[in-house]
């Protein structure tokens, strides 16, 4: 018994009584914050910041960072719609598609930093830029759109975002975020994200061939970040070239709030989403408390800062007590 | 011995040769292994060993040269070639993953043929290892939570569980409890009886004596001689590593007059670690602490290096009370730290000579806000001439020279900020046996020109060949002072060893 609650990290109950919290309070001050649609509206706005986030834990995880994936979602969606309205392709086709672009841009990602050993944040920051750039080149900077509810292929809508008052994009993300539990915990390339966090050096005298998963952990995030071009379609059907800088905070953010270290090696999925819901019941809280975007911004900064000063003095006292006890270790 | 029924040798290396961009770090190096032997690989810090062992690992690859592995020419591309032939090291600096368990780590890369993980089976096979060395560690418990001890014997148990027929161990017991070495000793020995062979690499001479057969000396990256262990003396193999006797004898009388001013005086020092310290240091005097790991030296150090804070006392430069609060205070002073640990603390190992040297006194090298380049360097270069360090130019990075050079860097640091009080926390900590006899020349020489110094050590010989007198703690509290005249191993040890009940546990130094 004492195992288990050895092994569960404290932040993520830090970060889940936050989460309460915040609820309550907007239950109580908000107007009509308790309501069908308010939630829908919390949930619309957790699908493609919670696949990002999703995607970018593991690369968190795995001591690098992914700043590419919010330029990468954009430009994967304007080019499913430009494929979808000027070429005609079928819709199913272009949704695979787009999660392709967005695999791609991760693999390139992924080379970059194992073969020509650029550091993860100078490669994915161009990475940004170039996906930003393509996006806009291919649509000519024209806004592409997707079909709303009302049209053909209306499906799309009902699928991905909710049909009637059922959220079936909360389906998916949950489904999805079970499978990339799965993948973490469970399998291999889990391990070796966790293990490359830690310490990559050891990995690769233990023989494994780190530089190939550390690509596979970029692949993972790039296709993430095509799963969420998808959701952010559905939510919003049409897309402006050009755009989507700031999501990778966002996703960032949620991620950080969820407890995982940035240095890598510390963290859980099930803490990113939770970080991932604390954005979105804070943005929509907000709202309904009366205060306009900008404060939303000011307090997702100040939820961030928070969550990381917790946690740093977390680890300290921790660090604390290990050292205490191994000082009386080494006098007994 | 059991050279007699297998003495056809498992590994040869022959002529190994390696350059890296310039360095010519192995040249032509040979040694030979037979199975159910411990070969000792020995030499100053520098001298290939480490080297020697990545080619026969597979971390690098020799440029010229020939290995043999049970009769067949072989070649390593990567850690992964060698590891399935059978060959595992247990390296020196820890190479675990710390926010892994510890049956992850050891089973690291190898986790199950599928790509689905299988922790039961690795606990379980883990479990068995530990079992097998008679240690009790928990599989699953994260390696970041056990004792460095701990976590050393995880290594050794990866390096175990690959049923490797050759097993490289790299320094393994640095960080080791004499009972933890008992175990480790007994494992080899249980390896050795099963044929494998053993290359154990180490600067301690009584462990070399205690459970190899035979001895490998490189210097200088060239191979200098093997030797049976039964047959050679222990002056012997050190005058092979470093081509000169340098055994030195411990003080005999201090050199400081009992006129000299007292430059630093404690009074009732206490911190959550530390209680009623206190003590004077005299003009040129070399001061030694002594004590077993955790007594509190080091706490003491920075209690007056105002690095931690204390709970009470006073502290007194020069006759007049000072307030520290800060290392900025202390420094302000005139007193200057070096830490046992100079990589983490000492230097910023990514910059040059000359930034290093100028770190504590920037600002009294600045002109109009700019740093004063020209009398940087003249600065510098004097102290570097001063001390001795060795570097092709004050603008080589701290990282590319020995741990004896970085260690003169740092001392170069504080005399150019004008500390008169120095406190060396083991300083010949990782240095190799020549380089410690310059360390300990330059601290004669400090002292005489008139500073003072405060030496904490582990090592009973080096403090007894180096201080004036030795201050004595055990579990944060004094126990004693004794001048050099009178202060002999057994006296220290059983003033180190006073409060606690069980004297020689942990015990360290004595050796």
């Amino acid at each position: 018994m004492t195992d288990i609650i050895k092994r569960i990290q404290p932040q993520k109950f830090l970060a889940l009584g936050a989460l309460v919290i915040l609820y309550v309070f907007f239950a109580i001050f908000g107007q009509n914050f308790v309501s069908t649609s308010t939630h829908l509206n919390i949930l619309a706005q957790s699908y493609f910041v919670g696949f990002l986030a999703i995607g970018v834990t593991f690369v968190i995880l795995s001591g690098g960072i992914d700043l590419s994936i919010g330029t990468v979602m954009m430009c994967s969606a304007v080019v499913g719609g430009l494929l979808y309205r000027q070429f005609d392709l079928p819709l199913w086709l272009c949704l695979i598609i787009v999660v392709l672009i967005g695999t791609t841009f991760g693999l390139f990602n992924g080379l970059m930093v194992t073969k020509l050993g650029l550091p993860p944040f100078i490669s994915t920051l161009g990475t940004m830029m170039i996906a930003m750039g393509l996006g806009s080149i291919l649509t000519n900077t024209r806004t592409q759109s997707y079909p709303s509810l009302l049209e053909a292929d209306a499906w799309f809508g009902r699928v991905f975002l909710r049909e009637g008052n059922f959220p079936t994009g909360a389906v998916w993300l949950l489904v999805i975020f079970i499978l990339a539990m799965i993948l973490l915990n469970k399998t291999k390339l889990g391990r070796y994200t966790y293990a490359i966090g830690s310490n990559e050096e050891a990995v690769r005298l233990s023989g494994v061939n780190a530089s190939s998963w550390k690509c596979m952990i970029y692949v993972i995030s790039g296709f993430f970040a095509g799963v969420a071009a998808i959701f952010f379609a559905a939510a919003y059907t049409a897309i402006i070239p050009g755009q989507g800088q700031g999501n990778e905070l966002q996703a960032i953010a949620a991620v950080v709030i969820g407890g995982t270290s940035l240095a890598g090696g510390i963290g859980s999925l099930s803490g990113t989403i939770i970080g991932v819901f604390i954005m979105s019941v804070l943005r929509t809280g907000l709202m309904s408390i009366g205060l306009p975007a900008p404060y939303q911004n000011f307090f997702t900064g100040v939820v961030v800062i928070a969550a990381v000063w917790l946690d740093i003095q977390r680890t300290k006292r921790a660090n604390q007590v290990k050292k205490e006890k191994q000082v009386v270790q080494k006098t007994a | 011995m059991r050279q007699s029924e297998s003495s056809r040798y498992i590994l040869e290396m022959v002529d190994i040769d390696k350059r890296f961009q310039g360095v010519h770090a192995l040249k032509k190096c040979s040694l030979n292994l037979r199975g159910g032997e411990v070969l000792a690989l020995v030499g100053e810090n520098g001298a290939g060993k480490s080297t020697m062992m990545k080619i026969l690992t597979g971390i690098y690859q020799a440029d010229e040269g020939k290995i043999t592995y049970f009769g067949e020419t072989v070649k390593f591309k990567n850690p992964k070639d060698a590891q399935d032939a059978g060959i595992a090291i247990v390296h020196q600096e820890l190479n675990l993953m710390n926010h892994l368990t510890a049956a992850q780590n050891i089973f690291i890369g190898r986790e199950s043929s599928g790509f689905f993980l299988d922790e039961k089976s690795i606990n379980r096979k883990a479990s068995e290892l530990f079992k097998r060395m008679h240690i009790h560690i928990d599989p699953q418990e994260k390696v970041k939570n056990l004792t460095v001890g701990k976590q050393q014997i995880v290594e050794i148990a990866k390096a175990l569980s690959y049923d490797a027929k050759v097993i490289v161990f790299d320094e393994p017991t640095a960080t080791l409890t004499d009972a933890e070495i008992d175990t480790l000793f007994q494992i080899i020995a249980e390896l050795r009886e099963k044929g494998v062979g053993i290359i154990y690499i180490s600067h301690r001479m009584d462990e070399i004596r205690r459970i190899t057969d035979r001895v490998t000396v490189l210097r200088d990256g060239e191979f200098v001689g093997t030797r049976d262990t039964k047959d050679v003396e222990i002056q012997e193999i050190i005058q092979m590593m470093i081509g000169r006797v340098t055994y030195e004898e411990p003080k005999q009388s201090s050199t400081v007059s009992p006129e000299a001013p007292i430059v630093l005086r404690v009074e009732n020092l206490n911190s959550k670690d530390v209680t009623d310290i206190s003590f004077t240091l005299q003009k040129g005097e070399i001061l030694g602490f002594a004590g077993l790991m955790g007594a509190g030296r080091t706490e003491v150090a920075r209690l007056i290096f105002g690095a931690d804070k204390r709970s009470s006392g006073d502290i007194y430069v020069n006759g007049e009370q000072v307030d520290i609060k800060s290392p900025h205070d202390a420094v302000k002073h005139g007193i200057g730290y070096l830490s046992e640990d100079r990589k983490r603390f000492g230097l910023a190992t990514g910059m040059s000579v000359s930034s290093n040297a100028v770190m504590a006194s920037l600002d009294q090298h600045v002109k109009w806000l700019f740093i004063d380049a020209k009398k940087v360097r003249s600065v510098t270069q004097a102290h570097v001439e001063k001390v001795d360090v060795r570097t092709p130019s004050i603008d080589q990075l701290v990282k590319n020279l020995s741990g004896g050079n970085q260690q003169k860097v740092v001392i170069s640091k504080w005399l150019i900020r004008n500390c008169d009080i120095l406190i060396f926390d083991e300083p010949t900590r990782g240095i190799d046996v020549g380089a410690k006899s310059e360390i300990y020349k330059l601290m004669n020489a400090l002292a005489q020109s008139g500073k003072s110094i405060i030496m904490i050590s582990s090592e009973l010989p080096e403090l007894l060949r180096m201080s004036d007198r030795i201050f004595v703690m055990c579990e944060g509290a004094h126990t004693g002072t004794v001048s050099i005249e009178e202060a002999d191993q057994h006296a220290l040890m059983t003033l180190a060893t006073q409060n606690s009940s069980l004297s020689r546990a942990s015990a360290i130094g004595g050796e």
